[in-house]
C-alpha cells in the first residue's frame, strides 16, 4: 500500500492529491447524469468536499408546511444599512489594490416578483485571495484599504448593487494544492424565512471550476452555471470599473401575498 | 400580463469558514439586552457526526414576540436597545456553543424558527426549537426520539437547544417543500 499512499497523497503535506478528488467528482457527476433526476441544490452529502462528511444530516428532511413566523422574513431598514456600505472600495480611507468592479442584479422570488427593500450581504477575499478573517493563514498580504464586506438593501425593483474589487482565488486544505475559484459570498433574505439563502457568485471562465469540490457540490451543471455572473459591457464604466450582472432567484413564497406587497407596482 | 417562465431558484453554497467578519455584528445575539424583564437565554451546542463541537457554525433565530405576534420592524443590525425585532444571529464559539438573549414567544407561536449555516454544510438547514411541553401536528407526527430533538429543555439559564448535524440524536431538519 506504500505505493498507493505516495500516489494518492502528497508526501510533504500528507494531503490527498487533486486526481483523487477529480475522480470522485467525475464519478458522482456520471451517476447524476445517468439518474436523470434534476437536483437544483447542492448535495449536502458530497464526499469530495471533505468537511461535508460529518456535517450533513443522514436522515431525510422532515416535510412540513411553513407556519407562523416561517411565513415572514425580518425587516431591515436605513437604521441597519448605511448608503455607503455597498461600496467596498471606500471603507478604509484609501483605494484598495485590485481591479475595481461593479456587481449588480435583481433578487426575485420563485414567481419572478422582485424582493423589495430587503437585505443583501456580501463578503470576499481581497485581490490577493486573502480574507481579513484571523484564521485565514494564506501567506498573501492583507490590504489595509480593504475589509471585503458590504451590505445593501434592494430597491423597489429588487435590484442590488455593489462596488468592489475582483477577489483572487485562494488555497485551502481540502486536499493538496486545493484552490477555490474567485468568488463573492452572498447572503440574501426573501419575504418568507423559508427563502433564506447563502450562496457564492463566481466569475466567468474560471479555470478552477472543474477542480473545486464546493462549486461541484451542485451536481447539476446548469444549476452550477447559474452561480456564474455575466460580464456586461453596458455596466462597465469608462475609465473606472468593469461590470458584472448576477440575478438571484429565491424559492417561492408560501404566504398569500398581501395587497401591500404589490402597491409599488403602480409607482 | 404576458406569461413568463417560472424562474429557477439559485443554488445555495456553504457559508465557508470566514463569514464572521461579515455576518456577525455587535449585539447580533441579543434580541433584548441581557437582564431585560422577561429575557431568557436560548443556547446550546452544535455537534457533528463524530459528536465533536462545530466551532464555525452560524445560527439564525427568527421568532414571534411575547404576545405571539410576528414583528415587522427594522433594527436587527442596528439595535437601539428598545425595539424587539425578532431576529438575531449567533456564531458558535471554539466549543461549538451558541447563545441568544431573547424573549419567550407567546402561546400562539410555540417555536423559534432556526436556520443553520456552517463550513462543510453546503446548503442551510431549517429547524424549529419548540418551547418545553409544546405539541402540534408536526411534533405528533414524529416518533418520540426524533420529537425530542425539536424540544428545547429548561435549565437554570433559560432554554437549551442542541443541534446535532448528524448521527445519534440527529436534529430533525425541515423541508418546506422547496428542497
Ligand atoms: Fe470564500
Amino acid at each position: 500500500m506504500a505505493d498507493g499512499m505516495t500516489t494518492e497523497r502528497d508526501p510533504a503535506t500528507g494531503l490527498e492529491r487533486q486526481p483523487v478528488i477529480d475522480e470522485e467528482i467525475r464519478e458522482t457527476s456520471h451517476k447524476y447524469d445517468v439518474a436523470g433526476f434534476e437536483e437544483l441544490q447542492p448535495r449536502r452529502d458530497y464526499p469530495p468536499y471533505r468537511s461535508s462528511l460529518l456535517r450533513h444530516p443522514t436522515k431525510d428532511l422532515q416535510q412540513v408546511d411553513p407556519e407562523g413566523i416561517e411565513l415572514w422574513a425580518p425587516v431591515f431598514g436605513r437604521r441597519d444599512v448605511g448608503e455607503l456600505e455597498s461600496d467596498l472600495t471606500i471603507q478604509r480611507g484609501g483605494e484598495p489594490i485590485g481591479a475595481r468592479i461593479v456587481v449588480t442584479g435583481r433578487v426575485v422570488d420563485g414567481e419572478g416578483r422582485p424582493v423589495r427593500h430587503q437585505l443583501v450581504e456580501v463578503w470576499q477575499a481581497n485581490a490577493g485571495g486573502r480574507y481579513i478573517h484571523q484564521r485565514d493563514q494564506h501567506p498573501s498580504p492583507l490590504d489595509p484599504h480593504f475589509t471585503g464586506m458590504g451590505r445593501c438593501l434592494t430597491d423597489a425593483e429588487g435590484r442590488y448593487r455593489f462596488t468592489t474589487i475582483k477577489p483572487g482565488p485562494y488555497p485551502w486544505r481540502n486536499h493538496h494544492n486545493a484552490w477555490r475559484p474567485a468568488h463573492i459570498h452572498f447572503s440574501v433574505f426573501g419575504t418568507d424565512f423559508t427563502q433564506r439563502l447563502v450562496t457564492q457568485m463566481y466569475f466567468p471562465g474560471d479555470p478552477l471550476f472543474a477542480l473545486d469540490p464546493i462549486y461541484q457540490s451542485i451536481v447539476d451543471p446548469r444549476a452550477r452555471e447559474r452561480l456564474v455572473a455575466t460580464y456586461d459591457h453596458d455596466l462597465t464604466q469608462h475609465q473606472w470599473a468593469t461590470g458584472y450582472r448576477w440575478d438571484i432567484v429565491l424559492t417561492g413564497t408560501h404566504r398569500t401575498p398581501l395587497e401591500s406587497d404589490f402597491e409599488e407596482d403602480q409607482s | 400580463m404576458t406569461a413568463t417562465p417560472t424562474p429557477i431558484p439559485t443554488a445555495g453554497q456553504t457559508v465557508g469558514p470566514f463569514f464572521h467578519f461579515a455576518l456577525t455584528y455587535d449585539g447580533d445575539s441579543e434580541l433584548v439586552p441581557r437582564g431585560a424583564p422577561g429575557s431568557v437565554r436560548l443556547h446550546g451546542t452544535v455537534t457533528d457526526g463524530a459528536g465533536e463541537p462545530v466551532p464555525d457554525a452560524l445560527l439564525e433565530l427568527w421568532q414571534a414576540d411575547e404576545s405571539g405576534a410576528v414583528v415587522q420592524r427594522a433594527g436587527s443590525l442596528g439595535r437601539d436597545g428598545w425595539t424587539f425585532t425578532g431576529f438575531g444571529r449567533s456564531a458558535t464559539d471554539a466549543e461549538g456553543r451558541y447563545s441568544f438573549t431573547t424573549l419567550v414567544p407567546g402561546e400562539a407561536a410555540p417555536f423559534f424558527a432556526i436556520a443553520v449555516f456552517a463550513r462543510g454544510l453546503t446548503h442551510r438547514l431549517f429547524t424549529r426549537a419548540y418551547l418545553p411541553g409544546a405539541s402540534d401536528a408536526l411534533l405528533e407526527r414524529l416518533d418520540p426520539a426524533r420529537r425530542a430533538t425539536l424540544l428545547a429543555a429548561a435549565d437554570a439559564d433559560g432554554l437549551v437547544f442542541d443541534v446535532r448535524l448528524q448521527g445519534d440524536g440527529e436534529t430533525v431538519f425541515l423541508d418546506f417543500g422547496d428542497e
